[in-house]
C-alpha cells in the first residue's frame, strides 16, 4: 500500500450565519493515493466542495472556521499552514477546476494572460515567450483548436466546453500533484460533458496527477473513478472503490441515489427518489443523520440516537460504510451495477 | 399549521388509488418511517410568504428601523404642525429679533430677524417638504409605472417612442430645465412646484420597470398564461407587476429624498416656494443676509438632512429586504 | 467601433434639435421677450417696433425657432436681446471657468473616492468602512447650497475673526490675478470643496459597491485557487473589474455638472455659466437662457456618448457593432 498523497482527519467546518451556525462539514477522513481519482459523491450541500476548499484555504474565514482536522499534504498539515506557505502550493502542487467555467474567468482579461499569471505566479524569472509556448502548448493539450489565435482572445469568446478547457488547462500548467476538480461538468451540455471528461482523462495519462473529482453524477463517477466516496450532511457514508461501490453498496443512502436513477434498459413504473428533503445543516436530526429518510432504519431507535461510525463492510478491509445495520444490506445487489454493466 | 409535504410520500403518484411502490430488502417491503418523526427530525417545511422574509430582513436592519423611527418624528412633527410649533410662524415679535436659540418662551430655534420663531418655521417649513415629497413621490411612481409598463409590455413602437421621450428628457439639464419651468410657469405653492418636478421624475422609474416588464416579457410562465387564455391587462397585473413592485417601492422612497432637496435648492434660488408659504430651502436663503446668526442657516439645512438621511436609510433598508439577490455569504 | 460612435452621433443631432424646439417654444410662449424691453422708459416706441421686427419677433414660433437657429450657426447664439452684445463670447468666458472648478473638483473626488471605496470594500465592517459609509450617507443628504453657504459662513468668521484669509469666499478673482494664479486658486477652494465633498460620497460609496460585487464572485476565486497572493487578486483583478462602471458614472456625472453647478456658482458668485444661466433667467433675457440650455444639452450628451465609448472599450464583451 503506497504512501497517501493526500491525508485528511477528522476536518471539521462550519459556518457562522444569520439563521445559526452550519456544520458543512462534519469530521470526515479520508486519504487520496498518487495517481489515482478518487470521486466524491453527494448532494448539494452534502459538504463535498467546503471540505476541498478548507484545504486550499479558500474558505473566508470569517463566517467560515475549521474547527478541527488535519490536512497531511506530503509531510505537511496544510490546515496548520502558514497562509503564504500554502499559497505557494495552491496553483503549483495543488489545483483546483471550479464548476461554472463563464463566471470562473475573468471577463476582461485575455485567455492567455490568464493562464501565463498561473504560471508566473509560481516561477516569475520565466521569460515572457517561454510562458507563452507553454501556454500554447497547455491549450493544444486540452484540445483548444487554433491555440496560438486563441491565446489572445477573452473568455466570452470560448465556448463553454472550450472555457473548461481553458480551465483544467490553467489548472495543470504548473503540474500539479493534486488537481480537485469541482463539478467540472455540471455547467455543461451533455455532448460538451463528454468530451471535457476525455479532456479530464487525458491530463491524467499525461501529467500523473492525483485528482479529486467531486461530483453528484453517479455515470461520471464510474467512468473515471477508481475510488469512491459517498457524502451526506457533511459526513462520509460510504467509502471504497469504484466497483464495490456500484455492485455492492452497503450503505441505503448509495442504494437510494443508485435506485433513483432511472433506468432506460428496465421497464419501470416508477421513478424512486429518495424520500424527504436533505437535512437542515443548522439542525441535523440526531444520531445518523440520514434516517429519517432511511428505509433500512424503520424507526429502530439506534438510528436516532447513535451517530453510526464508519466500519468495515464485506467488501473488503478498503470497504467502509457508516450505518449502523450495513450487514443487513449483505447479498444485496444494486440494479444500477446491472444495466451499466459494470462488473 | 404544516400541511404535510406531498414530496414526503414515496414515489411519483398518478393515480391515487395505486399503491405507493416499497423498497425492497430481501423481500420484504418496507416503506420510509412515520412522518412526525421525519418532521420532528429537522425536516420541518415552513412556508413562508415573501413578504414575511422581506419584513424580517426589513426589521433586523438597524439603519432602516432608525430611519424610520426618525422619520416618523419629523414627519409626525410636519403633519401635526399646528400642534407642534409653539407659535404661528408669521407672528412678529419686535422685541425679539435675532435672538440665540434658548429655553425661554420656547424660542429653541431662536428668531429669525423679524422676530418670527425659528422653530415654528422650521416645523411648517417640514410640513411643506413632506407635501412635496411625498407628492412628487407618488405621482411619479405611478406615472413611471404606466408608461414603464406598457413600454416594457408592448414593445415596438410604443416603446419605442416612450423610450425617446424619455431619452430627452434625461438629456436635459435637470435643475436647469426646473428652473427654467418654474421661472416661466411662475411657481410659488409647493403644489405647483410638485407638479413641475413631477414632470421630470418619472422618467427614472419608467426605465427600470420597462426593464422589467421587458424580461419577464419572455417568461414562460408568461407564455402559459396567455396560453391559457389571460388576457393582456390580466397578464400584466397578476404575474409581471408584481415584480417590480419591490424596485418601484425603493425608488419611490428615495425619489421623496431627491425631491425634497431639489425643491430645496429651487426655493433656495428664488425659483420654487416662494412665501408666504413656508420652505426650508426658503429659510436658508434668508438666513443669507445675516451669516453672523448661524441659527438661521444651519437648522433649517440641518432639518434637511436629518429628513433625507432617514429617507435614505428606510430606502436602504428596504432595497435589502426587497431585493432577491442578496449578497450572502456563500456556504 | 467607430460604427457606432458614428451612429450614435447622428442619432443625438435629432434629439438635440427635438430638445432645443421644445425649449425654444416653451421659452418663447411662457415669456415675452420684449417685456423687460418696454418697461425701459429709454426705448422709443419706434426702437421697440424695429427691434421686434429685426428679430422676427412677429412671426409665429416654429419660424423664428428656424431664425433663431440660423443665428445659432452663423451667430454663434446671436445677441441676446436685452444687452443687444452677442452671446457667444460670454458663453465662452464663463464656460471656463465653470470648467476649471469642476475639472478639479472631479478629479480630486474620483481619485480620493476610488481609494477610500477600495479600502471600504477590503476592510468592510471596520471603523475605517464605518467612518466613511456614514459619511457617504451624509454627502448625499446634504443640499449643495447648505454645504456651500456652512463653508462660505465658516472661512467668513475666520476672516473675522483672526484676520486670515485662507480662502475667498466669493467671487472668481481679485483683480489682476491669472487663471492660474494663486489667488485664483485661493478664491475657487471653497467652490471645489463643495463640489468634491459631494462627487466624492458618491464616488466612494458607488466603488465600494463595485468592489464588493466583484470580490464575491468566482473568477476572483479563481485567481485565489491559482496562488496569486492577495494584494495581487485585489489589484489585478478586483480593482480592474471594479473601475468599469466607475468610469460611467464618472462620464455621467461630470456631464450632469455643468448642468448643476449653478446653485454652487450662486452663493460663491463665481462668473461661471451656472450663475450666468441664473441672472439671464432672473431677467427674462430669453435667448441667452436658451443659449445655455443649448451648450449644456450637448455637453451632456458628449459625455454620454463618452460613457458609452468608454465602457465598451473597458469591458471587451460589449460588442456595439
Amino acid at each position: 500500500m503506497p504512501e497517501p498523497l493526500l491525508s485528511i482527519r477528522d476536518l471539521a467546518v462550519e459556518f457562522r450565519t444569520d439563521d445559526g451556525l452550519v456544520h458543512a462539514v462534519d469530521g470526515i477522513t479520508y486519504d487520496v493515493f498518487p495517481g489515482e481519482t478518487l470521486g466524491i459523491v453527494g448532494e448539494s450541500g452534502s459538504g463535498k466542495s467546503v471540505s476541498t476548499m478548507s484545504i486550499l484555504g479558500l474558505i473566508p474565514q470569517p463566517p467560515g472556521r475549521i474547527r478541527s482536522g488535519t490536512a497531511m499534504f506530503k509531510g505537511k498539515d496544510l490546515l496548520k499552514m502558514k497562509k503564504r506557505e500554502l499559497r505557494r502550493l495552491r496553483g503549483d502542487e495543488l489545483a483546483m477546476v471550479f464548476q461554472d467555467p463563464m463566471t470562473s474567468l475573468n471577463p476582461v482579461i485575455r485567455i492567455g494572460d490568464q493562464l501565463g499569471e498561473a504560471i508566473k505566479t509560481h516561477y516569475p524569472r520565466e521569460s515572457d515567450d517561454k510562458v507563452k509556448e507553454r501556454v500554447i502548448e497547455l491549450l493544444r493539450l486540452v484540445g483548444v483548436p487554433n491555440p496560438d489565435v486563441r491565446y489572445a482572445q477573452y473568455p466570452h469568446e470560448f465556448s463553454g466546453g472550450m472555457r473548461q478547457r481553458a480551465m483544467i488547462a490553467m489548472s495543470i500548467a504548473n503540474s500539479p500533484s493534486l488537481l480537485i476538480a469541482d463539478e467540472p461538468t455540471t455547467a455543461l451540455d451533455v455532448t460538451i460533458q463528454a468530451q471535457v471528461l476525455e479532456v479530464l482523462k487525458t491530463v491524467q495519462e499525461k501529467t500523473d496527477a492525483a485528482t479529486i473529482l467531486i461530483t453528484h453524477d453517479l455515470g461520471i463517477v464510474a467512468e473515471l473513478c477508481d475510488r469512491v466516496i459517498v457524502m451526506y450532511a457533511g459526513r462520509i457514508v460510504e467509502q471504497g472503490d469504484v466497483f464495490t461501490i456500484f455492485q455492492n453498496p452497503r450503505h441505503p443512502y448509495t442504494i437510494g441515489l443508485m435506485d433513483s436513477l432511472p433506468k432506460l434498459t428496465e421497464d419501470e413504473e416508477w421513478l424512486q427518489p429518495i424520500p424527504g428533503q436533505p437535512p437542515s445543516l443548522i439542525n441535523r436530526p440526531s444520531g445518523c443523520a440520514f434516517h429519517p429518510r432511511c428505509f433500512l432504519s424503520q424507526g429502530r431507535a439506534r438510528c436516532r440516537e447513535e451517530v453510526p461510525e464508519r466500519r468495515p463492510v464485506d467488501g473488503g478491509p478498503e470497504h467502509t460504510s457508516a450505518c449502523h445495520f450495513a450487514e443487513e444490506l449483505i447479498g444485496r445487489h444494486s440494479k444500477f451495477a446491472d444495466s451499466v454493466g459494470v462488473s | 399549521m404544516t400541511e404535510i409535504d406531498p414530496s414526503l410520500r414515496p414515489g411519483l403518484h398518478l393515480d391515487d388509488d395505486v399503491a405507493p411502490p416499497g423498497q425492497t430488502v430481501d423481500g420484504v417491503i418496507t416503506t420510509p418511517v412515520g412522518l412526525d418523526s421525519a418532521v420532528v427530525a429537522g425536516l420541518e417545511i415552513k412556508a413562508r410568504s415573501q413578504w414575511d422574509y422581506a419584513r424580517r430582513r426589513f426589521l433586523r436592519h438597524r439603519l432602516a428601523m432608525l430611519g424610520l423611527v426618525g422619520l416618523v418624528i419629523i414627519f409626525g412633527a410636519g403633519i401635526f404642525a399646528n400642534y407642534v410649533a409653539p407659535y404661528n410662524p408669521a407672528e412678529i415679535d419686535l422685541n425679539n429679533l435675532l435672538h440665540a436659540p434658548t429655553t425661554t418662551a420656547h424660542h429653541y430655534f431662536g428668531t429669525d430677524n423679524i422676530g418670527r420663531d425659528y422653530f415654528s418655521r422650521v416645523v411648517w417649513g417640514i410640513r411643506t417638504s413632506e407635501e412635496v415629497g411625498v407628492f412628487v413621490a407618488v405621482v411619479s411612481s405611478f406615472i413611471g409605472l404606466v408608461v414603464g409598463a406598457i413600454a416594457g409590455y408592448y414593445g415596438g413602437w410604443i416603446d419605442n417612442v416612450l423610450m425617446r421621450i424619455t431619452d430627452l428628457v434625461l438629456t436635459l439639464p435637470a435643475l436647469a430645465i426646473l428652473l427654467t419651468a418654474s421661472a416661466l410657469l411662475g411657481a410659488g405653492s409647493q403644489w405647483r412646484v410638485s407638479l413641475i418636478l413631477t414632470l421630470f421624475f418619472w422618467t427614472g422609474l419608467a426605465r427600470v420597470v420597462r426593464g422589467i416588464f421587458l424580461s419577464l416579457r419572455e417568461k414562460e410562465y408568461v407564455e402559459a398564461a396567455k396560453a391559457s387564455g389571460a388576457g393582456d391587462a390580466r397578464i400584466m397585473f397578476r404575474h409581471i407587476l408584481p415584480n417590480t413592485l419591490g424596485p418601484v417601492i425603493v425608488n419611490g422612497t428615495l425619489a421623496v429624498a431627491t425631491a425634497i432637496l431639489t425643491e430645496a435648492a429651487l426655493s433656495f434660488l428664488g425659483f420654487g416656494i416662494k412665501p408666504p408659504t413656508p420652505s426650508l430651502g426658503v429659510l436658508v436663503s434668508d438666513a443669507q443676509t445675516n451669516p453672523q446668526q448661524w441659527w438661521l442657516t444651519v437648522f433649517p439645512g440641518l432639518t434637511i438632512v436629518a429628513i433625507v438621511l432617514c429617507v435614505n436609510f428606510m430606502g436602504d433598508g428596504l432595497r435589502d429586504a426587497l431585493d432577491p439577490t442578496q449578497r450572502r455569504i456563500r456556504a | 467601433m467607430l460604427t457606432y460612435i458614428a451612429r450614435r452621433v447622428l442619432y443625438s443631432i435629432p434629439v438635440l434639435f427635438v430638445s432645443t424646439f421644445l425649449s425654444f417654444v416653451f421659452v418663447s410662449l411662457a415669456g415675452n421677450p420684449t417685456a423687460a424691453l418696454r418697461a425701459n422708459p429709454r426705448f422709443s416706441a419706434n426702437t421697440l417696433h424695429n427691434i421686434y421686427l429685426q428679430n422676427h419677433l412677429n412671426k409665429s414660433i416654429p419660424v423664428r425657432y428656424v431664425y433663431w437657429l440660423q443665428d445659432v450657426f452663423t451667430h454663434k447664439l446671436g445677441k441676446s436681446l436685452l444687452t443687444f452684445q452677442p452671446i457667444w463670447p460670454d458663453i465662452t468666458r464663463t464656460l471656463g471657468h465653470t470648467a476649471q472648478v469642476i475639472i478639479i473638483a472631479e478629479t480630486l473626488a474620483i481619485i480620493l473616492g476610488v481609494i477610500v471605496g477600495i479600502f471600504s470594500a477590503i476592510r468592510q465592517y471596520s471603523v475605517f468602512d464605518y467612518v466613511f459609509t456614514s459619511f457617504s450617507f451624509l454627502g448625499f443628504a446634504m443640499p449643495t447650497f447648505w454645504l456651500a453657504l456652512l463653508l462660505q459662513i465658516l472661512f467668513v468668521d475666520i476672516y473675522l475673526k483672526w484676520n486670515v484669509r485662507i480662502f475667498y469666499t466669493s467671487g472668481l478673482n481679485s483683480p489682476n490675478h491669472g487663471t492660474w494664479s494663486l489667488d485664483r486658486l485661493q478664491h475657487i477652494a471653497l467652490p471645489v470643496m463643495t463640489l468634491c465633498i459631494i462627487s466624492f460620497a458618491l464616488y466612494s460609496r458607488y466603488m465600494r459597491a463595485s468592489m464588493l460585487d466583484v470580490i464575491n464572485s468566482d473568477y476572483v476565486r479563481t485567481a485565489r485557487a491559482k496562488g496569486l497572493s492577495e494584494w495581487r487578486v485585489v489589484m489585478r483583478h478586483v480593482v480592474r473589474n471594479a473601475l468599469i462602471p466607475i468610469v460611467t458614472v464618472a462620464a455621467l456625472n461630470l456631464g450632469g455638472l455643468f448642468g448643476g453647478v449653478i446653485v454652487t456658482e450662486t452663493v460663491f458668485t463665481l462668473d461661471g455659466i451656472g450663475y450666468y444661466f441664473v441672472q439671464k433667467l432672473q431677467n427674462d433675457d430669453l435667448y441667452a437662457v436658451m443659449a445655455y440650455l443649448v451648450v449644456t444639452s450637448v455637453i451632456i450628451i458628449v459625455f454620454n456618448l463618452i460613457a458609452d465609448i468608454l465602457y465598451g472599450y473597458l469591458d471587451p464583451r460589449i460588442r456595439y457593432d
